[in-house]
């Protein structure tokens, strides 16, 4: 009998336990509450490589024995980019060398990027003395095959160099050179041998190849068939460092994580239909926000189906602006001005602290630790609608931040 | 070399178990009297001899199925035998013995000689051990058979800060004295020990199993520096046990052919665990506690903790003893394991911020035991991991069920 009663109750604890399986797993974070996962419809071969590149981007983190350093920022680009979202201070990076649009004069000192880290047994790189130096925190990675699809021609539609309209906004591209490995595609320009620049804090990088390669160079130390030296530092250049031969990654994993990058989500917004989301939208159209932080485009044909004709709200015009003397570090990149930066996409500004240990760090350099904070620095052609919002009562305020935490 | 351990391994199994029937074969019950600590666990366990046959065999297998899922995620049900060990010790002559530990791996992927060594007895306080010997840090490393655990997993602290089983060549000596209702033991052993992969792996922190990796390990030390092992513990036979040690070394390749390349970089664990039965209610309690410091380069990235800290609290509740499907004296243990580890006891030079990298986990588990060789447990596990810069957790949860028995 109670033979039979324990067996009973063993069985039914069995298929309790069973029954409660699912329920007692984590559940799923929401699709809008995460930054990382693919575009929506992309084929089954493209969903594989996106999964490869992910790998690559996440799981790929270097030592010294695959190639990391000797001069390195960080070990994978997952930690910089953690959930494919915004950095943190340890994660900053700093770059130096150029001060005028005339070039980087330091490129014989291991300009551009310092790498302040060094594997065992080498000394990292300093900044040499007197040259001019901003500090970059890593930004989100999400969304980026949109941007990447847009056309020169509709982004230099927003351009307004002489500002002839009168708004006391500007907007101009970065003409860049371009690396010999690029390849334009029809809906790149070209103006006397350079290009648009779209990626990057002073929207210095061509595309997400050109990106990627200078990723894998000068954040880790990890040398690719595009870019076959490791980081120079006091002066030499040279392709000794690590034991590891070169190239350290194959092209074919550099291809697979930008396919990556332009497959990843964009940022999905939360609460669109909260009163005061739809509330604080309307203020940041009035107070003049969105002269920068244009909040749609449409893509054309692109070779990526998913990415075709598709309307996006990234909430950039992927220009840069003279944001005034105190955002003006001294550094710049390519034919910006040191006072000028490219208006960052403000999609997923909501989810920038789950990536960057459960507080805001803004701005180019995370200087500003709120958005409040991050709007009241906008100087120059920002000036006004920060006057704007300084001007705006409490409640337009809380409305126009909610907004901008739904994103 | 692997596949004549295994020939061997089955000729001599068969040799004893083919017999199984006979009187001939005889079980050396393991010791359970309760002056038995920590340090004699290797001994401690239940073996067949065969007749006249001089070396007595033993072992234990663990089997188990699992099903886990992360952040709604989840890898479905999977089956693992995690480890299969074989034990043959001799008394070679009086007060010589031998005794050896061989474990397969995940279904023999790995053959691992987790413990082989001589001991000749001068006195009871003066034994001395040589070959491959289980560094007494802490008290799992030592006393980690399956069945002996009413949980799963190992902890975690006791697998991944000290990298259990953590086994090297070297030699020591240990011994005991006892009085009365009291034990009091030492130990102490030269070996060789880490190496510099434990700042250089792919887990992207301070991971001390990164050294069990090298082949090597057990042909020659790293860097010739040996590593030391000190362990005290003291017994009272109604209180409990409570031990303390400390492990330390050189971990870096210092000099190569004669050059100095890196100053010598040190690697200390300090442990504490303990263990009791409470009178009366019968509740079994055990605890291990770890902190290992370890000397990162300065320049080198802070990912890389260079204090470490876990440990783990066991709780089991025995429910039922008695005569359960004609098992005499079987029992039913309610358990409940907390472990806790930090990889990266410190602050971000950068911000002043805590480094995160920690987990918290909780176990509840049920186990039954039909005879005191043989548990059948089920867990249900919860496990919040924190990345270094303290991000929202991951969470993992899952149930485990299965078996670990001697044989
Ligand atoms: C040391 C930290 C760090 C590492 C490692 C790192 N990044 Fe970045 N990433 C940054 C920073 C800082 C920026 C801004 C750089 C700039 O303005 O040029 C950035 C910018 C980017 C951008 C441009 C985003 C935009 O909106 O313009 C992409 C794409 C990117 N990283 C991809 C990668 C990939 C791929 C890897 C790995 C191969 C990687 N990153 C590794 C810090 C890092
Ligand atoms: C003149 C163009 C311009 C206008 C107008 C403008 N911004 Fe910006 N915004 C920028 C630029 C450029 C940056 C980046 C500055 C830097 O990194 O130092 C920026 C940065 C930000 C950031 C920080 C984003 C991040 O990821 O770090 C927020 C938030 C922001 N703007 C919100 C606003 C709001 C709200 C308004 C309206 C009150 C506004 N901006 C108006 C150009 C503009």
């Amino acid at each position: 009998m109670k033979k039979l009663y324990i067996v009973y109750s063993l069985l039914v604890l069995m298929i309790l336990g069973i029954a409660a399986c699912k329920k007692l797993l984590p559940k799923a974070p929401k699709d809008d509450e995460i930054l990382d996962g693919p575009v929506e419809g992309l084929t089954a071969e493209e969903k594989i490589r996106f999964l490869e590149g992910d790998r690559a981007f996440n799981n790929e983190i270097f030592t010294s024995e695959t190639g990391l350093g000797p001069y390195f920022v960080a070990n994978s680009c997952g930690s910089c980019h953690a959930g494919d979202g915004k950095g943190h201070p340890f994660t900053t990076l700093t770059r130096f060398g150029q001060a005028d649009s005339t070039g980087n004069t330091y490129m014989n000192f291991g300009a551009p990027q310092l790498q302040n880290r060094a594997i065992p047994g080498f000394s990292p790189e300093q900044i040499p003395a007197g040259a001019a130096f901003s500090k970059f925190t890593p930004p989100a990675n999400t969304g980026l095959g949109f941007l990447e699809a847009l056309t020169d021609v509709q982004i230099l539609a927003n351009a307004d160099p002489t500002d002839a309209n009168n708004d006391g906004i500007s907007g101009v591209p970065n003409y860049v050179n371009a690396p010999a490995y690029f390849i334009p595609k029809s809906h790149h320009i070209t103006w006397s041998g350079k290009f648009v620049g779209r990626f990057g804090k002073k929207a210095a990088a061509i595309d997400l190849w050109n990106q990627t390669v200078n990723a894998y160079v000068q954040d880790m130390g990890i040398t690719s068939e595009y870019a076959m030296l490791e980081p120079a530092i006091n002066g030499v250049a040279s392709p000794y460092g690590d034991p590891t031969p070169d190239p350290e990654v194959p092209s074919s994993r550099v291809q697979n994580l930008i396919f990556y990058l332009r497959t990843l989500k964009a940022p999905v917004q939360r609460d669109q239909n909260n009163s005061d989301v739809q509330a604080g939208k309307q203020v940041f159209m009035n107070i003049g926000c969105e002269k920068c932080h244009k909040a749609e485009w449409t893509t054309q044909k692109a070779d990526i189906n998913a990415l075709s004709y598709k309307t996006f709200y990234p909430y950039t015009d992927l220009l840069l602006h003279d944001m005034g003397s105190g955002l003006n570090d001294g550094y710049t990149e390519g034919t910006a001005k040191t006072s000028e930066w490219r208006t960052p996409p403000l999609w997923g500004l909501g989810l920038s602290k789950n990536s960057q240990g459960g507080q805001y760090f803004l701005l180019h350099d995370g200087r500003a630790t709120s958005i409040q904070q991050a709007i009241e620095m906008h100087g120059g052609e920002g000036q006004s609608s920060n006057s704007a919002y300084q001007s705006l009562s409490q409640t337009e305020k809380d409305q126009l931040i909610k907004f901008l935490e739904s994103l | 070399m692997k596949k004549a351990i295994i020939l061997c391994l089955i000729i001599l199994s068969h040799q004893v178990f083919s017999q199984k029937d006979s009187s001939f074969i005889k079980r050396t019950p393991a010791d359970t009297s309760k002056m038995k600590m920590n340090m004699d666990a290797v001994y401690n366990r239940p073996f067949l001899t065969a007749g006249k046959f001089p070396v007595a065999l033993g072992g234990y297998l663990e089997a188990n199925s699992s099903y886990f899922g992360t952040d709604g995620v989840t890898e479905g049900l999977s089956f693992q035998i995690p480890r299969l060990t074989l034990f043959l010790s001799s008394t070679i002559k009086k007060r010589i013995k031998f005794l050896s530990e061989i474990e397969f791996e995940e279904g023999g992927k790995e053959i691992a000689i987790e413990f082989a060594s001589m001991d000749i007895e001068l006195h009871p306080l003066l034994n001395l051990r040589g070959g491959v010997i289980m560094n007494p840090i802490g008290a799992f490393n030592q006393n980690h058979d399956g069945p002996k655990w009413e949980f799963i997993s190992r902890p975690i602290s006791a697998t991944s800060i000290i990298p259990s089983t953590w086994s090297n060549v070297g030699f020591g000596i240990f011994g005991k004295y006892a009085r009365n209702n009291f034990v009091w033991a030492y130990e102490a052993y030269m070996t060789n020990g880490f190496d510099d992969k434990i700042i250089s792996n792919s887990e992207s922190r301070t991971w001390l199993p990164a050294s069990k990796e090298n082949p090597e390990r057990f042909e020659e030390s790293s860097n010739g520096v040996p590593l030391i092992t000190a362990k005290t513990a003291f017994r009272h036979r109604k209180i409990g046990e409570i031990g303390v040690s400390w492990m330390g070394g050189v971990y870096n390749k210092f000099e190569d052919d004669g050059l100095v390349i890196d100053k010598q970089r040190r690697i200390d664990l300090y442990a504490i665990d303990f263990n009791t039965n409470l009178p009366r209610i019968n509740t079994y309690i055990t605890g291990e506690w770890v902190w290992a410091n370890v000397d990162v380069p300065e320049t080198y990235s802070q990912a890389f903790g260079s204090k470490l800290q876990g440990g783990f609290l066991d709780i089991v509740q025995p429910i039922l003893k008695r005569k359960v499907f004609g098992w005499e004296n079987a029992t039913l243990n309610l358990a409940f394991r907390t472990e806790y580890v930090d990889y990266n006891v410190g602050n971000f030079r950068e911000t002043g911020g805590n480094i995160s990298d920690h987990i918290v986990a909780i176990v509840p588990g049920i186990s039954f035991r039909p005879s005191q060789q043989t548990v059948i447990r089920f867990n249900y596990r919860y496990h919040w991991q924190t990345d270094l810069l303290g991000n929202p957790a991951s969470r993992t949860a899952g149930f485990q069920f299965g078996f670990s028995t001697y044989f």
